[in-house]
């Protein structure tokens, strides 16, 4: 092979890379879904499945809704229940714990909300500094 | 019609993961054993591929270069063009590999009324591989929030940045914006210039509507048809650390993501996505033109049994002296010869 050395030294910088998430991981502890502070209330705003995946858009139309065109209701798809729109007021009553609730999986997905940025938390708050 | 071959077949590629997973539920073989042949395909591939091109012969210096080459000391040479030293090399492919300079010398070239040939620089094909390219090593380095935990902070840094516009919820990345922009381009020119669309084959369309589909997936993903996220870092975990899981509350949308980015894995060794380690190959690119300070042997050159002027002079000497031709070495009178 011609400039033999050169090519395999490439190679196993190529290797080293692609493989990266293999061999950074070695010796760490399988990857466990992180364990939320529970409320003792069971129904959520809407159901689990959609509050997993959709809670982010729910409350960017919920903040546009309040701020801007003055909405103060939402009307639960889960329970028909009508429900005040307020991070602190209706959210926070019930995950009041921002560090075993909302930074638990924002943590661990490298999610930054700006959510704190305006609003308070009542506990928990040990990235305030 | 190769476009809209390639198209189909990415609509294809689609229709196979959610009849797979979505209709057939198939998520092992879609979510564990097609990843990670995926995988070993694209790195084992990769490797044969460059080993390949490493067993081709270098026989001498390309000087095709795009500059004054090392002359006399009042011509000035254009080091980083034409380059006589290591570092100069070093540059060239820096610089190549960094900011694409041999796409930075792309031109056009049209035809006008007269008729009249003219030739143009033109920039745009470079600038949006350049954006599409850099978009594509961001999402790909933004992705190892998945494969890591807990997350270093260069990725998380990377993040930020990435989605420092902060509109939405979640943020929309700059990089999705570009990789499309970029891509858009990259197609459009294929499909518009009728010079271009007639070089085009299948193999290079293929590779931009895969792409745009995992693009689009990906988007999709994050914003329309949402799905567990901290589920899926459950199977990407999984799929690093060798322990596979596969939870229930994961979309079929991931494994259409998942399902592409695997064949474009697979893809990758057979086609003109290998430029990516063919780049530093290049031989017009990555050799010295030292032509003329230094021998250089052809490698390859069959050792000929050479029978050399003095051998034969020495051999016919006698025949040569005889006849008369002239020969370098005289003759050498022997003693027996003296004494006549």
């Amino acid at each position: 092979m011609y400039d033999g050395g050169k090519i395999l030294a490439g190679l196993a910088i190529f290797v080293l890379i692609f493989t990266f998430p293999f061999w950074y991981n070695i010796g760490n502890a399988a990857y466990q879904r992180p364990k939320l502070e529970k409320p003792k209330e069971k129904n959520c705003v809407e159901s689990v499945e959609f509050m997993r995946a959709d809670h982010m858009q729910l409350l960017n139309e919920w903040r546009d809704e309040y701020v801007r065109e003055h909405i103060t209701t939402y009307k639960s798809h889960l329970t028909g229940k009508k429900i005040r729109i307020s991070l602190t007021k209706t959210c926070l009553k019930c995950h009041p714990n921002r560090d075993k609730f909302c930074d638990k999986c924002h943590a661990s997905l490298a999610v930054s909300p700006y959510c704190w940025d305006c609003h308070v938390t009542p506990k928990g708050d040990s990235n305030e500094k | 019609m190769k476009a809209t071959y390639s198209l189909f077949l990415v609509f294809g590629l689609v229709l196979v993961a959610l009849i797979g997973v979505g209709g057939l539920g198939l998520h092992y073989l879609f979510g564990v054993i097609i990843p990670y042949v995926a995988v070993l395909c694209f790195i084992l591939g990769f490797i044969c591929k460059v080993l390949n091109w490493g067993r081709s012969p270098v026989p001498f210096r390309i000087p095709t270069t795009a500059g004054q080459q090392f002359s006399l000391p009042w011509i000035k040479q254009n080091k980083i063009d034409n380059p006589s030293t290591m570092w100069g090399v070093v540059l060239r492919m820096f610089f190549e590999i960094f900011t694409f300079r041999s796409l930075f010398r792309n031109t056009k070239v049209e035809l006008y009324d007269g008729p009249k040939l003219a030739y143009a620089s033109a920039k745009w094909l470079w600038l949006f591989a350049l954006m599409f390219h850099y978009a594509f090593l961001v999402i790909f380095i933004r992705h190892m929030r998945f494969f890591t935990e807990p997350v270093p902070s260069i990725f998380q840094f990377i993040d930020k940045v990435d989605g420092v516009l902060q509109v939405g919820a979640p943020h929309i990345y700059i990089t999705e914006i570009i990789i499309l922009v970029g891509l858009a381009f990259l197609l459009l020119r294929r499909i518009l210039d009728p010079k271009i669309r007639y070089i085009s084959l299948p193999a290079d369309y293929f590779p931009l509507f895969l792409i745009l589909g995992i693009v689009v997936s990906g988007i999709l993903m994050r914003f329309f048809v949402k799905t567990d996220v901290v589920g899926i870092k459950q199977i990407t975990m999984g799929l690093v650390m060798l322990k596979p899981v596969l939870p229930k509350s994961v979309g079929t949308i991931f494994y259409v993501h998942l399902f592409l980015v695997s064949v474009l894995l697979i893809y990758f060794p057979f086609s003109k996505l290998m430029h990516m380690g063919g780049v530093f190959l290049s031989p017009t690119r990555n050799m010295i033109n030292n032509n003329r300070m230094k021998r250089h042997v052809n490698p390859w050159n069959y050792p000929v049994k050479v029978h050399t002027y003095e051998a034969y002079e020495d051999e016919f000497r006698e025949k040569m002296v005889e006849a008369g031709l002239p020969v370098d070495k005289p003759l050498e009178q022997s003693p027996a010869e003296n004494k006549e």
